[in-house]
Protein backbone atom coordinates (compact mmCIF):
# COMPACT_ATOMS: atom_id res chain seq x y z
CA UNK A 1 0.00 0.00 0.00
CA UNK A 2 1.18 3.55 -0.93
CA UNK A 3 0.89 5.77 2.32
CA UNK A 4 -0.01 9.39 1.56
CA UNK A 5 2.98 11.69 1.27
CA UNK A 6 2.40 14.87 2.70
CA UNK A 7 4.54 17.96 2.52
CA UNK A 8 3.94 19.62 6.12
CA UNK A 9 2.32 22.89 6.32
CA UNK A 10 4.04 25.44 5.29
CA UNK A 11 1.62 28.34 6.10
CA UNK A 12 0.22 30.20 9.16
CA UNK A 13 -1.92 28.67 11.70
CA UNK A 14 -5.71 28.07 10.20
CA UNK A 15 -8.61 30.11 10.39
CA UNK A 16 -11.18 27.62 10.81
CA UNK A 17 -11.22 23.98 11.74
CA UNK A 18 -14.33 21.51 10.84
CA UNK A 19 -14.39 18.40 12.79
CA UNK A 20 -16.29 15.16 11.52
CA UNK A 21 -17.86 13.51 14.51
CA UNK A 22 -18.65 14.99 17.87
CA UNK A 23 -17.86 11.75 19.92
CA UNK A 24 -14.90 11.24 22.22
CA UNK A 25 -12.16 11.95 19.48
CA UNK A 26 -14.60 15.09 17.81
CA UNK A 27 -14.95 16.85 20.66
CA UNK A 28 -11.31 16.17 22.52
CA UNK A 29 -9.76 17.76 19.02
CA UNK A 30 -12.25 21.06 19.72
CA UNK A 31 -10.81 20.88 23.06
CA UNK A 32 -7.75 20.42 22.69
CA UNK A 33 -7.21 23.10 19.70
CA UNK A 34 -8.78 26.20 22.48
CA UNK A 35 -6.41 24.66 25.15
CA UNK A 36 -3.60 25.61 23.06
CA UNK A 37 -4.66 28.84 21.96
CA UNK A 38 -6.45 28.23 18.56
CA UNK A 39 -8.80 31.52 18.60
CA UNK A 40 -10.54 30.54 14.68
CA UNK A 41 -13.72 28.98 13.82
CA UNK A 42 -14.16 25.27 14.90
CA UNK A 43 -17.36 23.54 13.68
CA UNK A 44 -18.25 19.97 15.17
CA UNK A 45 -20.80 18.04 13.32
CA UNK A 46 -22.50 14.86 14.53
CA UNK A 47 -24.78 12.40 12.70
CA UNK A 48 -26.41 11.49 15.72
CA UNK A 49 -28.79 14.63 17.47
CA UNK A 50 -27.27 13.85 21.05
CA UNK A 51 -25.07 16.27 22.83
CA UNK A 52 -21.51 14.46 22.54
CA UNK A 53 -21.30 11.14 25.10
CA UNK A 54 -19.45 8.46 26.01
CA UNK A 55 -19.09 4.82 24.73
CA UNK A 56 -18.20 2.71 27.08
CA UNK A 57 -20.85 2.95 30.07
CA UNK A 58 -23.19 1.60 27.22
CA UNK A 59 -22.70 -2.03 27.78
CA UNK A 60 -22.40 -1.53 31.33
CA UNK A 61 -24.47 1.49 33.70
CA UNK A 62 -26.59 2.52 30.86
CA UNK A 63 -27.68 -0.93 29.28
CA UNK A 64 -28.35 -2.05 32.69
CA UNK A 65 -30.44 1.17 34.07
CA UNK A 66 -28.00 2.13 37.03
CA UNK A 67 -27.29 5.27 34.82
CA UNK A 68 -29.83 7.25 33.03
CA UNK A 69 -28.85 8.23 29.98
CA UNK A 70 -27.66 11.75 30.13
CA UNK A 71 -25.42 10.64 32.66
CA UNK A 72 -23.58 9.57 29.39
CA UNK A 73 -23.03 13.07 29.05
CA UNK A 74 -19.17 13.96 27.95
CA UNK A 75 -19.42 17.37 29.01
CA UNK A 76 -22.45 19.67 30.96
CA UNK A 77 -23.86 22.34 29.06
CA UNK A 78 -21.67 24.88 30.18
CA UNK A 79 -18.87 23.53 29.47
CA UNK A 80 -19.79 22.79 25.65
CA UNK A 81 -20.59 26.40 25.49
CA UNK A 82 -17.72 27.57 26.93
CA UNK A 83 -16.08 26.04 23.99
CA UNK A 84 -17.34 28.30 21.53
CA UNK A 85 -17.59 25.95 18.63
CA UNK A 86 -20.96 25.39 15.94
CA UNK A 87 -22.28 22.31 17.36
CA UNK A 88 -24.22 20.73 14.10
CA UNK A 89 -25.76 17.89 15.46
CA UNK A 90 -28.46 15.12 13.79
CA UNK A 91 -26.80 16.07 10.41
CA UNK A 92 -24.52 13.20 8.99
CA UNK A 93 -21.51 14.01 6.39
CA UNK A 94 -22.26 12.41 3.08
CA UNK A 95 -19.35 13.39 0.89
CA UNK A 96 -16.15 15.02 1.11
CA UNK A 97 -13.75 17.03 -1.14
CA UNK A 98 -10.24 16.50 0.55
CA UNK A 99 -8.51 19.05 -2.18
CA UNK A 100 -11.26 21.63 -1.40
CA UNK A 101 -11.63 20.68 1.77
CA UNK A 102 -15.22 20.24 1.89
CA UNK A 103 -17.55 18.10 3.51
CA UNK A 104 -21.81 18.28 2.35
CA UNK A 105 -24.13 16.91 4.79
CA UNK A 106 -27.12 14.83 5.01
CA UNK A 107 -29.47 18.03 5.03
CA UNK A 108 -27.99 19.60 2.31
CA UNK A 109 -25.21 22.10 4.09
CA UNK A 110 -21.58 22.81 2.78
CA UNK A 111 -19.03 22.99 5.07
CA UNK A 112 -16.00 24.81 4.18
CA UNK A 113 -12.70 25.00 6.38
CA UNK A 114 -9.03 25.44 6.31
CA UNK A 115 -8.28 22.34 8.03
CA UNK A 116 -10.94 19.40 8.41
CA UNK A 117 -10.58 16.64 11.25
CA UNK A 118 -12.22 13.21 10.63
CA UNK A 119 -13.59 11.39 13.71
CA UNK A 120 -16.53 9.25 12.19
CA UNK A 121 -16.04 6.32 14.43
CA UNK A 122 -17.19 2.70 13.55
CA UNK A 123 -20.25 1.55 12.94
CA UNK A 124 -21.28 -2.17 14.28
CA UNK A 125 -20.75 -4.88 11.65
CA UNK A 126 -23.15 -7.49 11.12
CA UNK A 127 -23.03 -10.81 9.29
CA UNK A 128 -23.55 -10.70 6.05
CA UNK A 129 -26.85 -10.60 4.62
CA UNK A 130 -28.08 -10.43 8.07
CA UNK A 131 -31.74 -10.41 7.94
CA UNK A 132 -34.00 -7.74 9.93
CA UNK A 133 -35.43 -9.82 13.00
CA UNK A 134 -37.14 -8.02 16.04
CA UNK A 135 -35.55 -9.12 18.62
CA UNK A 136 -31.85 -8.92 16.94
CA UNK A 137 -29.45 -5.74 18.61
CA UNK A 138 -26.22 -4.17 18.28
CA UNK A 139 -24.83 -1.78 20.75
CA UNK A 140 -23.05 1.21 19.51
CA UNK A 141 -25.25 4.28 20.23
CA UNK A 142 -26.68 5.73 23.21
CA UNK A 143 -30.63 4.53 21.05
CA UNK A 144 -29.04 1.28 20.49
CA UNK A 145 -28.13 0.50 24.05
CA UNK A 146 -31.51 2.24 25.43
CA UNK A 147 -33.33 -0.17 22.71
CA UNK A 148 -31.69 -3.18 23.81
CA UNK A 149 -32.15 -2.54 28.01
CA UNK A 150 -36.24 -1.79 27.10
CA UNK A 151 -36.37 -5.52 25.35
CA UNK A 152 -34.24 -7.06 28.22
CA UNK A 153 -36.54 -5.97 30.67
CA UNK A 154 -38.88 -8.53 29.42
CA UNK A 155 -36.48 -10.81 28.36
CA UNK A 156 -35.15 -14.52 29.95
CA UNK A 157 -32.86 -16.04 27.37
CA UNK A 158 -30.23 -13.33 26.14
CA UNK A 159 -27.54 -14.92 23.46
CA UNK A 160 -24.58 -12.54 22.82
CA UNK A 161 -22.80 -13.55 19.36
CA UNK A 162 -19.17 -12.52 19.98
CA UNK A 163 -16.15 -12.83 22.44
CA UNK A 164 -14.49 -9.61 22.03
CA UNK A 165 -14.61 -6.65 24.57
CA UNK A 166 -17.99 -5.45 23.78
CA UNK A 167 -19.59 -9.18 23.63
CA UNK A 168 -18.13 -10.38 26.82
CA UNK A 169 -19.22 -6.94 28.51
CA UNK A 170 -23.22 -7.54 27.78
CA UNK A 171 -23.00 -11.10 28.79
CA UNK A 172 -21.72 -9.77 32.16
CA UNK A 173 -24.36 -6.99 32.41
CA UNK A 174 -26.77 -9.44 30.87
CA UNK A 175 -26.37 -11.87 34.19
CA UNK A 176 -26.39 -8.70 36.63
CA UNK A 177 -29.88 -8.26 35.11
CA UNK A 178 -30.98 -11.98 36.27
CA UNK A 179 -31.00 -13.06 32.11
CA UNK A 180 -30.03 -16.68 31.28
CA UNK A 181 -26.90 -15.93 29.23
CA UNK A 182 -25.11 -17.79 26.70
CA UNK A 183 -22.33 -16.36 25.17
CA UNK A 184 -21.01 -17.39 21.49
CA UNK A 185 -18.05 -16.70 19.78
CA UNK A 186 -14.91 -18.35 17.09
CA UNK A 187 -11.85 -17.61 19.57
CA UNK A 188 -11.63 -20.58 22.47
CA UNK A 189 -11.46 -17.74 25.09
CA UNK A 190 -13.49 -14.98 25.39
CA UNK A 191 -11.07 -11.74 24.32
CA UNK A 192 -8.31 -13.88 23.30
CA UNK A 193 -7.33 -11.59 20.88
CA UNK A 194 -7.09 -8.93 23.41
CA UNK A 195 -6.26 -10.52 26.31
CA UNK A 196 -3.97 -13.55 25.37
CA UNK A 197 -5.35 -17.35 25.80
CA UNK A 198 -3.90 -17.51 29.69
CA UNK A 199 -6.02 -14.18 30.78
CA UNK A 200 -8.73 -15.00 28.57
CA UNK A 201 -8.83 -18.37 30.00
CA UNK A 202 -9.16 -16.75 33.58
CA UNK A 203 -12.33 -14.33 31.97
CA UNK A 204 -13.65 -17.22 30.68
CA UNK A 205 -14.00 -19.04 34.55
CA UNK A 206 -15.35 -15.96 35.79
CA UNK A 207 -18.09 -15.57 33.23
CA UNK A 208 -18.51 -19.80 33.82
CA UNK A 209 -18.78 -19.05 37.72
CA UNK A 210 -21.42 -16.35 36.69
CA UNK A 211 -23.77 -18.71 35.38
CA UNK A 212 -22.64 -17.66 31.73
CA UNK A 213 -22.90 -20.72 29.29
CA UNK A 214 -19.88 -20.16 27.07
CA UNK A 215 -20.19 -21.47 23.39
CA UNK A 216 -16.78 -20.76 22.34
CA UNK A 217 -14.67 -22.11 19.34
CA UNK A 218 -17.73 -22.41 16.98
CA UNK A 219 -19.16 -19.83 14.23
CA UNK A 220 -22.54 -18.60 13.94
CA UNK A 221 -24.49 -20.52 11.09
CA UNK A 222 -27.80 -18.35 10.96
CA UNK A 223 -30.13 -16.24 13.10
CA UNK A 224 -33.09 -18.60 13.45
CA UNK A 225 -36.54 -16.86 13.46
CA UNK A 226 -40.39 -17.26 13.24
CA UNK A 227 -42.70 -14.49 11.80
CA UNK A 228 -40.04 -11.93 11.55
CA UNK A 229 -38.87 -12.25 15.06
CA UNK A 230 -35.41 -14.25 16.50
CA UNK A 231 -35.94 -17.02 18.36
CA UNK A 232 -32.30 -18.67 18.30
CA UNK A 233 -28.99 -19.11 17.01
CA UNK A 234 -27.80 -22.23 14.95
CA UNK A 235 -24.03 -22.61 15.16
CA UNK A 236 -21.57 -24.06 12.58
CA UNK A 237 -21.40 -26.81 15.08
CA UNK A 238 -24.67 -27.71 14.82
CA UNK A 239 -26.70 -26.71 18.12
CA UNK A 240 -29.18 -24.21 18.51
CA UNK A 241 -29.12 -21.98 21.55
CA UNK A 242 -32.94 -20.74 21.95
CA UNK A 243 -33.10 -17.09 22.66
CA UNK A 244 -35.29 -14.08 23.42
CA UNK A 245 -32.75 -11.49 22.47
CA UNK A 246 -29.98 -11.82 20.61
CA UNK A 247 -26.83 -9.53 20.59
CA UNK A 248 -24.52 -8.88 17.72
CA UNK A 249 -21.20 -7.93 18.98
CA UNK A 250 -19.04 -9.12 16.23
CA UNK A 251 -16.55 -5.57 16.01
CA UNK A 252 -16.80 -2.37 14.34
CA UNK A 253 -16.45 -1.32 10.65
CA UNK A 254 -14.85 2.03 10.21
CA UNK A 255 -17.22 4.52 8.88
CA UNK A 256 -16.01 5.73 5.70
CA UNK A 257 -18.76 5.34 3.60
CA UNK A 258 -19.12 8.63 3.32
CA UNK A 259 -15.72 9.11 1.97
CA UNK A 260 -16.31 7.46 -1.40
CA UNK A 261 -14.57 9.78 -4.36
CA UNK A 262 -13.07 12.39 -1.76
CA UNK A 263 -9.24 11.59 -2.42
CA UNK A 264 -8.50 9.56 0.14
CA UNK A 265 -7.28 6.47 1.44
CA UNK A 266 -9.96 3.99 2.78
CA UNK A 267 -8.29 0.72 3.60
CA UNK A 268 -9.55 -0.20 6.86
CA UNK A 269 -9.92 3.08 7.97
CA UNK A 270 -8.44 6.53 7.17
CA UNK A 271 -5.39 5.72 6.27
CA UNK A 272 -2.51 8.69 7.60
CA UNK A 273 0.77 9.20 7.49
CA UNK A 274 2.52 9.29 11.12
CA UNK A 275 1.56 12.76 11.95
CA UNK A 276 -2.08 11.31 11.54
CA UNK A 277 -2.69 13.38 8.09
CA UNK A 278 -4.69 11.77 5.65
CA UNK A 279 -3.93 14.46 3.00
CA UNK A 280 -3.19 18.07 3.15
CA UNK A 281 -5.17 19.41 6.06
CA UNK A 282 -6.83 16.80 6.65
CA UNK A 283 -6.38 14.54 9.52
CA UNK A 284 -8.15 11.40 11.32
CA UNK A 285 -8.52 10.50 15.28
CA UNK A 286 -10.12 7.53 16.77
CA UNK A 287 -11.57 4.46 16.03
CA UNK A 288 -11.61 5.54 11.86
CA UNK A 289 -7.80 5.97 11.91
CA UNK A 290 -5.22 4.15 10.51
CA UNK A 291 -2.26 5.44 11.24
CA UNK A 292 1.71 4.66 10.77
CA UNK A 293 3.07 4.17 14.35
CA UNK A 294 6.73 4.51 14.43
CA UNK A 295 7.21 2.62 17.37
CA UNK A 296 5.53 -0.29 16.30
CA UNK A 297 6.57 0.06 12.62
CA UNK A 298 3.43 -0.49 11.06
CA UNK A 299 -0.15 1.00 10.53
CA UNK A 300 -1.68 0.44 13.62
CA UNK A 301 -5.91 1.64 13.84
CA UNK A 302 -7.15 1.17 17.93
CA UNK A 303 -10.95 0.76 18.63
CA UNK A 304 -10.51 2.07 22.23
CA UNK A 305 -11.73 5.11 24.27
CA UNK A 306 -8.51 6.26 25.45
CA UNK A 307 -6.43 6.43 21.92
CA UNK A 308 -9.42 8.59 20.64
CA UNK A 309 -8.85 11.36 22.69
CA UNK A 310 -5.09 10.94 22.97
CA UNK A 311 -4.90 10.73 19.40
CA UNK A 312 -7.33 13.87 19.47
CA UNK A 313 -5.05 15.95 21.12
CA UNK A 314 -1.99 14.88 18.79
CA UNK A 315 -4.10 15.73 16.08
CA UNK A 316 -4.95 19.39 17.76
CA UNK A 317 -1.34 19.73 18.15
CA UNK A 318 -0.15 19.30 14.45
CA UNK A 319 -2.78 21.13 12.85
CA UNK A 320 -1.44 24.50 14.82
CA UNK A 321 2.28 23.25 13.48
CA UNK A 322 3.65 21.34 16.23
CA UNK A 323 4.25 18.42 12.91
CA UNK A 324 5.20 15.30 15.94
CA UNK A 325 4.65 11.84 15.09
CA UNK A 326 2.09 10.10 17.03
CA UNK A 327 3.60 7.46 18.97
CA UNK A 328 0.84 6.31 22.14
CA UNK A 329 1.24 3.74 24.22
CA UNK A 330 -2.28 1.56 23.48
CA UNK A 331 -4.25 1.26 26.46
CA UNK A 332 -8.10 -0.07 27.52
CA UNK A 333 -9.87 -1.59 30.28
CA UNK A 334 -12.83 -3.68 30.37
CA UNK A 335 -15.45 -3.48 33.89
CA UNK A 336 -17.18 -7.28 33.94
CA UNK A 337 -19.01 -8.29 37.29
CA UNK A 338 -16.82 -6.92 40.22
CA UNK A 339 -13.82 -7.00 37.78
CA UNK A 340 -11.25 -4.44 35.99
CA UNK A 341 -8.89 -5.94 33.60
CA UNK A 342 -6.93 -3.57 31.84
CA UNK A 343 -4.03 -3.61 29.17
CA UNK A 344 -0.94 -1.00 28.48
CA UNK A 345 0.57 -2.10 25.27
CA UNK A 346 -0.34 -4.49 23.19
CA UNK A 347 -0.45 -8.62 24.65
CA UNK A 348 0.93 -10.31 21.26
CA UNK A 349 -0.81 -13.53 20.17
CA UNK A 350 1.93 -16.01 22.44
CA UNK A 351 3.41 -13.81 24.17
CA UNK A 352 5.38 -15.32 27.29
CA UNK A 353 3.61 -14.51 30.33
CA UNK A 354 5.26 -13.06 33.84
CA UNK A 355 3.33 -12.71 37.01
CA UNK A 356 5.08 -9.32 38.32
CA UNK A 357 2.40 -8.57 41.18
CA UNK A 358 -0.04 -9.93 43.14
CA UNK A 359 -1.66 -13.54 42.72
CA UNK A 360 -3.63 -15.17 39.58
CA UNK A 361 -5.40 -16.95 42.65
CA UNK A 362 -6.48 -14.26 44.90
CA UNK A 363 -7.61 -12.68 41.48
CA UNK A 364 -5.65 -9.22 42.14
CA UNK A 365 -2.38 -9.62 39.93
CA UNK A 366 -0.61 -7.70 37.37
CA UNK A 367 1.19 -9.73 34.14
CA UNK A 368 4.02 -8.64 32.40
CA UNK A 369 3.97 -9.99 28.56
CA UNK A 370 6.78 -10.40 26.40
CA UNK A 371 7.63 -11.65 23.03
CA UNK A 372 11.54 -12.31 22.59
CA UNK A 373 12.27 -10.63 26.19
CA UNK A 374 10.72 -7.37 25.04
CA UNK A 375 7.82 -5.86 27.06
CA UNK A 376 4.87 -5.52 24.98
CA UNK A 377 2.12 -5.14 27.58
CA UNK A 378 1.25 -5.76 31.07
CA UNK A 379 -1.98 -6.37 31.60
CA UNK A 380 -4.04 -6.07 35.45
CA UNK A 381 -6.50 -7.67 37.10
CA UNK A 382 -7.63 -5.56 39.76
CA UNK A 383 -4.98 -4.02 40.67
CA UNK A 384 -5.01 -0.60 37.94
CA UNK A 385 -2.35 1.92 40.08
CA UNK A 386 -0.45 -0.90 40.30
CA UNK A 387 -0.47 -2.22 36.65
CA UNK A 388 -0.54 1.71 35.44
CA UNK A 389 3.34 2.05 37.55
CA UNK A 390 4.43 -1.01 35.01
CA UNK A 391 3.35 1.08 31.96
CA UNK A 392 6.76 2.83 31.41
CA UNK A 393 8.39 -0.44 30.74
CA UNK A 394 6.53 -0.98 27.37
CA UNK A 395 6.58 2.63 26.79
CA UNK A 396 10.46 2.13 26.73
CA UNK A 397 10.43 -0.54 24.58
CA UNK A 398 8.12 1.20 22.05
CA UNK A 399 10.59 4.09 21.98
CA UNK A 400 13.59 1.81 22.00
CA UNK A 401 11.53 0.00 18.89
CA UNK A 402 13.46 1.26 15.16
CA UNK A 403 11.04 4.20 13.47
CA UNK A 404 9.27 2.29 10.73
CA UNK B 1 -9.72 26.75 39.94
CA UNK B 2 -11.18 24.10 41.82
CA UNK B 3 -11.39 19.91 40.29
CA UNK B 4 -14.38 18.17 40.78
CA UNK B 5 -13.91 13.94 40.87
CA UNK B 6 -16.56 11.68 40.38
CA UNK B 7 -15.44 8.88 41.89
CA UNK B 8 -18.53 6.16 40.46
CA UNK B 9 -17.34 7.25 37.35
CA UNK B 10 -13.75 7.02 37.47
CA UNK B 11 -12.42 3.73 35.67
CA UNK B 12 -9.42 3.84 36.92
CA UNK B 13 -7.18 4.57 33.74
CA UNK B 14 -4.50 6.82 35.61
CA UNK B 15 -4.58 9.19 32.44
CA UNK B 16 -4.83 11.91 35.24
CA UNK B 17 -1.84 11.04 37.01
CA UNK B 18 0.40 10.96 34.01
CA UNK B 19 -0.87 14.13 32.88
CA UNK B 20 -0.84 15.97 36.41
CA UNK B 21 1.06 13.59 38.54
CA UNK B 22 0.76 16.59 41.41
CA UNK B 23 -2.86 17.01 41.52
CA UNK B 24 -4.12 13.44 41.22
CA UNK B 25 -3.33 9.94 42.41
CA UNK B 26 -5.04 6.51 42.40
CA UNK B 27 -6.20 4.82 45.21
CA UNK B 28 -4.18 1.28 46.15
CA UNK B 29 -6.82 -1.13 45.98
CA UNK B 30 -9.01 -0.08 42.94
CA UNK B 31 -7.17 2.81 41.29
CA UNK B 32 -10.15 5.23 41.69
CA UNK B 33 -8.82 8.81 41.38
CA UNK B 34 -7.65 10.89 44.58
CA UNK B 35 -7.43 14.31 44.73
CA UNK B 36 -4.46 15.99 46.20
CA UNK B 37 -5.02 19.60 45.42
CA UNK B 38 -8.33 20.56 45.04
CA UNK B 39 -7.67 24.23 44.28
CA UNK B 40 -3.97 23.98 42.07
CA UNK B 41 -1.85 26.61 41.39
CA UNK B 42 -1.94 28.58 38.26
CA UNK B 43 1.29 26.14 37.44
CA UNK B 44 -0.96 23.36 37.43
CA UNK B 45 -4.54 24.62 35.17
CA UNK B 46 -2.83 23.58 31.96
CA UNK B 47 -2.56 20.45 33.02
CA UNK B 48 -5.31 20.16 35.17
CA UNK B 49 -7.51 21.17 32.17
CA UNK B 50 -6.00 18.88 29.72
CA UNK B 51 -6.75 15.86 32.26
CA UNK B 52 -10.35 16.77 32.34
CA UNK B 53 -10.49 16.99 28.60
CA UNK B 54 -8.29 13.21 28.41
CA UNK B 55 -9.89 11.40 30.88
CA UNK B 56 -11.38 8.45 29.17
CA UNK B 57 -14.22 8.58 31.57
CA UNK B 58 -15.46 11.99 32.04
CA UNK B 59 -14.82 11.64 35.62
CA UNK B 60 -13.13 15.20 36.41
CA UNK B 61 -15.21 18.61 36.59
CA UNK B 62 -14.07 22.35 36.88
CA UNK B 63 -14.54 25.20 38.16
CA UNK B 64 -12.69 28.32 36.50
CA UNK B 65 -12.73 31.42 38.44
Amino acid sequence: MTLPEIAPPTCGPPESVLVVGASAGGLTTAEALRRKGFEGRITLLGDEPHLPYDRPPLSKQVLSGAWEPARARLRPEPALRALDADLVLGDPAVALDAANRTVWTESGRVLGADEIVIATGVQARVFPGQPDLSGVHVIRTLDDAVALRTELATARRLVVVGDGVLGAEVAATGRGLGLDVTLAGPQSVPMESQFGAWAGARLGELHTEQGVTLRLGTGVRELAAEAGRVVGVLLESGEQLPADVVVVAIGGVPATGWLVGSGLTCENGVVCDAMCRAADGIYAVGDVARWRHQGLGALLRLENRTNATEQAVAVAANILGADQPYVPVPYFWTDQYDVKVMVHGLVPAGAEIEVVEGDPAARRFVALCRTDGVARGVLGWNMPKQTRLHRQRVADALALAPAG
Amino acid sequence: MKVIVEEDKCCGAGTCVLVAPDVFDQRDEDGIVVLLDEAPGPDQHDAVREAVSVCPAAAIGLIES
